[in-house]
C-alpha cells in the first residue's frame, strides 16, 4: 500500500523493487488524490479528497473489524488501546467514508479486505501523509492499521516512511530533532543526558529547543534574533514564504552555510561557502531502511568552500572551544561511543566491508537489524517488551477551508527529474523539463473559461501568483497542483499554508484553498 | 530479542564437472555462475556480451557457449541451469571456433572500438580476424529506413555493416547504433528487468533488426524517462552520455586518468550507491554497482545525470 506517495517518480529505485514484486504477483494499492504514474501501476487507486486520509484509514479499520479480519492474537498479545480504537472508528462506516473522501465504498472495502487478508503487507507513505496540520495523526491512523492486522515486525510486512532526502533519517538519528539526543535517546532521559554531558564536558538542558516552525513564531515575537542556517533554503521552502522572508529579513543577524548562494543566502549577513559533502567530503548518511552508508570524496570543493564539519569546528574555535579538526571517522567514532544501542557496532571498516549496516547495531559482532519490531511477536512477555499502543485519531479537515471565495484545492507535487526548491536539479538539462504551470482538470478550467496554456492568477488567503495553466488528466475536478521546484517561474510557497502540526512541526503544504482568476489584458501585459 | 538475519533460501549442492574436474555448486546456478564461482582462471573468463549480473539471461549473443555431454548443440552457459552429473567442456575446438565466429562476425559488421577491455582481450585470445570478410561495404546510412530484407545482397568481397549516423536528439545521451551488437540488454533494462518504461525494443527482422523507439520517434517524443539504465548495461559504447561523447569527439576522453569513487546519491532517501567516474577533476559518468542490494546497478535520471551542480567546469573558474 503506497499512501500519499508517488514513488514511481520520487523514489524511482525503491519502485523498481515494487515493480519486481508486481511481476511476481504482488498487489499494489495507491492512495493518492492524483492518479499518479504510481497509481497507474496499482491494482486499485483510491483517489481521495486532499485531507481526508484519516477518515479513509479509520473506515478501513472499521471494515476490517466488522468483517472479523483483525489479528486478535497479535492485538491481545502485543498492543494496548484496542477497545478505544474500535470505539473511535465505529462511526466511520464505508458510506460515511465515501461521503468524506469521495472514494467509492466498494473500493475501500476491497482494500480493507486485501490488506487484512494478505500474508505479508507493507504500508509506505511520504509527504502526502506528513505535510498536513495534523500530520502525526495521519501517521497514527496508518500505524493503527498495521497493529490491527499484525502487519508489522515480520519479514515482508511493515511500515515505512519513504524519506525524501539521503539523510533525513540520519539527521534525526544524530539528534537534529529538538527533543532528542544522538542515537535516539530522549532529551528527558537523565542517564543518557548524563553520559553525553560527561563526554562533552558541558551541561545539556533537559528542555527541548525549538523546531523550525516554532523558530519562525519566535522570530515573529521578536524573541529569536539570530539564525544560523545550514543547508536549508527556508526563504523558498517555507510555506507562506512571503511572511517567512519578511521574518528572515528582520533578524539581527542571519548566517547561511550552503553550497550555493540560495534565496536565503541573499538575505544573509554572513555566507559560509560549504562543500557538497556527498561527493566533496567523507561521512555517512542513513537511508529510509535505517541503512548507514558511507559517502566519499570524489572531487575537490570549489574555491573557499569547506566541509560543514570543518566550518563548525572553526567556528567553535573562534568561540573559545578547541575542538581541533577531527576527521569524519573520528566524529563518527565519538557518535558510536555514545549511541550504544543503534550505532556502537558500526565501525568505518565494517561499513566499508559490508556496504552499509542497518541500526540497531549495538556491537561489532552484531549483523545489523533489517527488521524492526520483531519483538512484538515474542510469546515470552519479557522478550516482547512494552506493548504497541493504538492511538485513536479523528478526521479533521485541512485548516484552509474551501469556500465560494476559494473553491479549488491546491496541492504541491514533485517531478521525477527535479528536487525540492530546485537548487541542485536546476543545474542539469533534463529533456523532460516543462515550464512550471498550474496543473488542473480540464472541466474545471472550462467552467472558468480558461484555455490550456493561458496565464491565470492563483490566489490563496496568503497571497497570489501568476502561472500558465496546463490540463492534467491525473487531477480530478476540484484539484490543482504546483511543484515547489521552479520558484523563479512560480513562487509556489507564497500561497501555501504555514499552519503547522503541533506534534511534528510540519506545515500544511498539501492543502491550500485557492481561487483561479483570468487575467485581464492590462494585468497580463504588466 | 532475537534478530532475524536474511540468508535466502537454502539450496542443495549439485555436482558437475568442468573440463573433467568435479565441482559442487548450489542448485539454481547457471553454468556461467558455476564457471565464475568454481572454475579456474580461464573458465571464469568465459566471454559474455549479452549477459549482465543484474539482468535476466537474454540468450542473444551465443559467445558464452559451452559443450555439454549428451547435448547435440552447444548450450549458452549464461542461461542453462546446472543439473547433477552435467559434464561441461569449455576449451574444445568446437567451443573456441564457435566463440571466434560470434566475435568475428560481430566485429566485421559492428564498430567494436569502444567495447570494453574484456571484449578486446577475448578477440585477441580467440584469434578474431574480421578483415578476412573484406573491407566494409559502402555505408548508405539508410539503415533506419529499411524494411526487413531491404539490404542489398553482399557480393562476397565486402563486409556488410550496421553503420548508420549517430543519433543526438536530447541533452543527456547519444545513441550510436553503428556500435550496436543487438545484445538486447538495453531493452531488458528499459523493460521488465529494471525500469518498466518500455521506451525501446527491437524493430525489423534479420540483419535489418535494430533497437528503436516506438515508430522510431526521437527520444524526447518517446516514453523515455532518461534513467540511463540502458547506458549502464551497454557493452559496446553504442549508448553513452552526451558528456562522454563530447569528450571523446574533442580528444579529451582519458580513461587512464579516471578514478571511481563510490558514494551515496543525495536526491532521495533510498540510498542508491553512486560510482562517480572522475577524469581531471570532472565527473564524466555516474554508474551504480550491480551487486548492491539497493540499486542492483540501476539509477534514475537525477542520480545518473543530476551532478552538474557540483561540476567544476574550467570555463566557470
Amino acid at each position: 500500500m503506497l499512501w500519499g506517495s508517488n514513488a514511481r517518480e520520487t523514489h524511482p529505485i525503491f519502485f523498481h523493487h515494487v515493480l519486481q514484486g508486481l511481476k511476481r504477483g504482488a498487489r499494489l494499492y495507491s492512495v493518492d488524490p492524483r492518479r499518479t504514474s504510481t497509481a497507474q501501476w496499482a491494482d486499485g487507486w483510491l483517489g481521495l479528497d486532499v485531507g481526508t486520509d484519516i477518515a479513509l484509514a479509520n473506515a478501513i479499520g472499521r471494515e476490517i473489524i466488522a468483517a472479523g479480519l483483525e489479528n486478535r492474537t497479535f492485538i491481545d498479545r502485543a498492543t494496548t488501546g484496542f477497545a478505544a480504537y474500535r470505539h473511535t472508528v465505529e462511526p466511520y462506516t464505508l458510506q460515511r467514508a465515501e461521503e468524506i473522501t469521495k472514494v467509492p465504498a466498494a473500493l475501500i472495502k476491497q482494500l480493507a479486505h486485501a490488506y487484512a487478508r494478505a500474508d505479508r503487507a507493507q504500508l509506505c507513505w511520504t509527504l502526502g501523509i506528513t505535510e498536513h496540520h495534523n500530520a502525526a495523526d495521519y501517521v497514527y491512523a496508518l500505524i493503527n492499521l498495521a497493529l490491527l492486522t499484525g502487519h508489522v515486525g515480520r519479514y515482508g510486512s511493515g511500515l515505512c516512511p519513504l524519506r525524501g532526502q539521503n539523510n533525513v533519517q540520519g539527521g534525526g538519528d544524530m539528534g537534529a530533532i529538538p527533543a532528542k539526543l544522538p542515537g535516539g535517546y530522549d532529551l528527558g532521559d537523565d542517564d543518557a543526558r548524563a553520559r553525553f554531558e560527561q563526554a562533552w564536558s558541558a551541561a545539556i538542558s533537559a528542555q527541548p529547543g525549538m523546531h523550525l516552525s516554532q523558530m519562525f513564531e519566535a522570530m515573529e515575537r521578536g524573541e529569536l534574533r539570530a539564525l544560523y542556517c545550514i543547508g536549508e533554503n527556508p526563504a523558498e521552502s517555507e510555506a507562506n514564504a512571503g511572511h517567512a522572508r519578511h521574518l528572515l529579513g528582520s533578524l539581527d543577524i542571519l548566517v547561511v552555510q550552503d553550497i550555493f548562494r540560495t534565496a536565503t543566502a541573499e538575505l544573509a549577513d554572513v555566507v559560509l561557502p560549504a562543500a557538497a559533502d556527498w561527493c566533496e567530503y567523507e561521512g555517512t548518511v542513513t537511508n529510509s531502511e535505517r541503512r548507514v552508508q558511507r559517502v566519499r570524496k570524489a572531487i575537490d570543493p570549489p574555491g573557499q568552500a569547506w566541509p560543514d564539519s570543518h566550518i563548525l569546528c572553526a567556528l567553535a574555535e573562534r568561540l573559545g572551544h578547541a575542538w581541533g579538526r577531527p576527521s569524519a571517522e573520528q566524529v563518527w567514532d565519538e557518535l558510536r561511543s555514545l549511541s550504544l544501542k543503534w550505532h556502537h557496532g558500526m565501525s568505518y571498516p565494517r561499513l566499508e566491508a559490508l556496504g552499509g549496516l542497518q541500526w540497531p547495531c549495538p556491537s561489532e559482532d552484531h549483523p545489523g537489524t533489517p527488521l524492526m519490531h520483531a519483538r512484538l511477536w515474542e510469546t515470552d512477555p519479557e522478550l516482547r517488551g512494552p506493548a504497541a499502543p493504538f492511538v485513536p485519531v479523528e478526521h479533521v479537515p485541512p485548516v484552509d477551508e474551501l469556500t465560494d471565495e476559494f473553491p479549488i484545492r491546491l496541492t504541491t507535487v514533485r517531478l521525477l527529474d527535479a528536487y525540492n526548491s530546485g537548487v541542485q536539479t536546476g543545474g542539469y538539462m533534463s529533456p523532460m523539463r516543462r515550464r512550471e504551470a498550474l496543473r488542473m482538470d480540464a472541466t474545471d478550467a472550462a467552467k472558468l473559461g480558461i484555455r490550456d496554456g493561458e496565464r491565470v492568477r492563483v490566489t490563496s488567503r496568503r497571497g497570489s501568483v501568476e502561472a500558465p495553466v496546463a490540463f492534467d488528466p491525473s487531477l480530478r475536478p476540484g484539484l490543482a497542483s504546483f511543484t515547489p521546484h521552479f520558484s523563479e517561474e512560480v513562487d509556489t510557497n507564497l500561497i501555501t499554508n504555514d499552519a503547522w502540526d503541533p506534534k511534528s512541526g510540519t506545515s500544511e503544504f498539501k492543502a491550500t484553498a485557492i481561487r483561479i482568476d483570468k487575467l485581464t489584458p492590462a494585468v497580463a501585459s504588466g | 530479542m532475537t534478530t532475524p538475519v536474511m540468508l535466502g533460501a537454502i539450496r542443495r549442492l549439485m555436482t558437475i564437472t568442468l573440463d573433467g574436474r568435479e565441482v559442487r555448486v548450489p542448485e539454481g546456478y547457471t553454468i556461467l555462475e558455476a564457471l565464475h564461482a568454481a572454475g579456474d582462471a580461464t573458465q571464469a573468463d568465459t566471454p559474455t556480451l549479452c549477459w549482465a549480473p543484474n539482468l535476466n539471461p537474454v540468450n542473444a549473443c551465443r559467445v558464452c557457449v559451452v559443450e555439454l555431454e549428451g547435448s547435440r548443440v552447444l548450450v549458452p552457459s549464461c542461461a542453462r541451469k546446472v543439473e547433477n552429473g552435467m559434464q561441461v567442456r569449455t576449451n574444445t575446438e568446437r567451443v573456441r571456433h564457435s566463440r571466434r565466429m560470434v566475435l568475428e562476425l560481430l566485429a566485421s559488421s559492428v564498430d567494436l572500438s569502444q567495447a570494453g577491455d574484456d571484449v578486446q582481450r577475448w578477440m585477441a585470445s580467440y584469434g578474431v580476424d574480421p578483415q578476412r570478410y573484406g573491407p566494409p561495404a559502402n555505408v548508405a546510412g539508410d539503415r533506419d529506413r529499411r524494411h526487413a530484407g531491404h539490404h542489398h545482397h553482399p557480393d562476397g568481397s565486402t563486409a556488410e555493416t550496421v553503420a548508420q549516423p549517430i543519433k543526438i536528439d536530447n541533452e543527456l545521451y547519444v545513441r550510436d547504433y553503428s556500435r550496436c551488437i543487438m545484445c538486447y540488454k538495453c531493452v531488458k533494462a528499459c523493460g521488465t528487468d529494471a525500469q518498466f518504461t518500455f521506451a525501446i525494443t527491437a524493430a525489423g527482422r534479420g540483419f535489418d533488426t535494430r533497437i528503436a523507439t516506438e515508430y522510431n520517434v526521437e527520444l524526447p517524443d518517446s516514453a523515455c524517462v532518461y534513467c540511463g539504465n540502458c547506458i549502464g548495461v551497454c557493452p559496446t559504447g553504442a549508448l553513452k552520455s552526451v558528456r562522454e561523447h563530447e569528450l571523446r569527439e574533442s580528444g579529451q576522453w582519458d580513461p587512464a586518468a579516471e578514478t571511481i569513487t563510490t558514494t551515496i546519491c543525495s536526491f532521495c532517501g533510498v540510498g542508491c550507491n553512486l560510482e562517480l567516474h572522475v577524469q581531471h577533476a570532472q565527473i564524466v559518468n555516474v554508474t551504480s554497482p550491480s551487486d548492491h542490494s539497493v540499486t542492483h546497478g540501476h539509477l534514475c535520471i537525477k542520480g545518473r545525470f543530476g551532478f552538474q551542480h557540483v561540476q567544476n567546469l574550467p570555463d566557470q573558474a
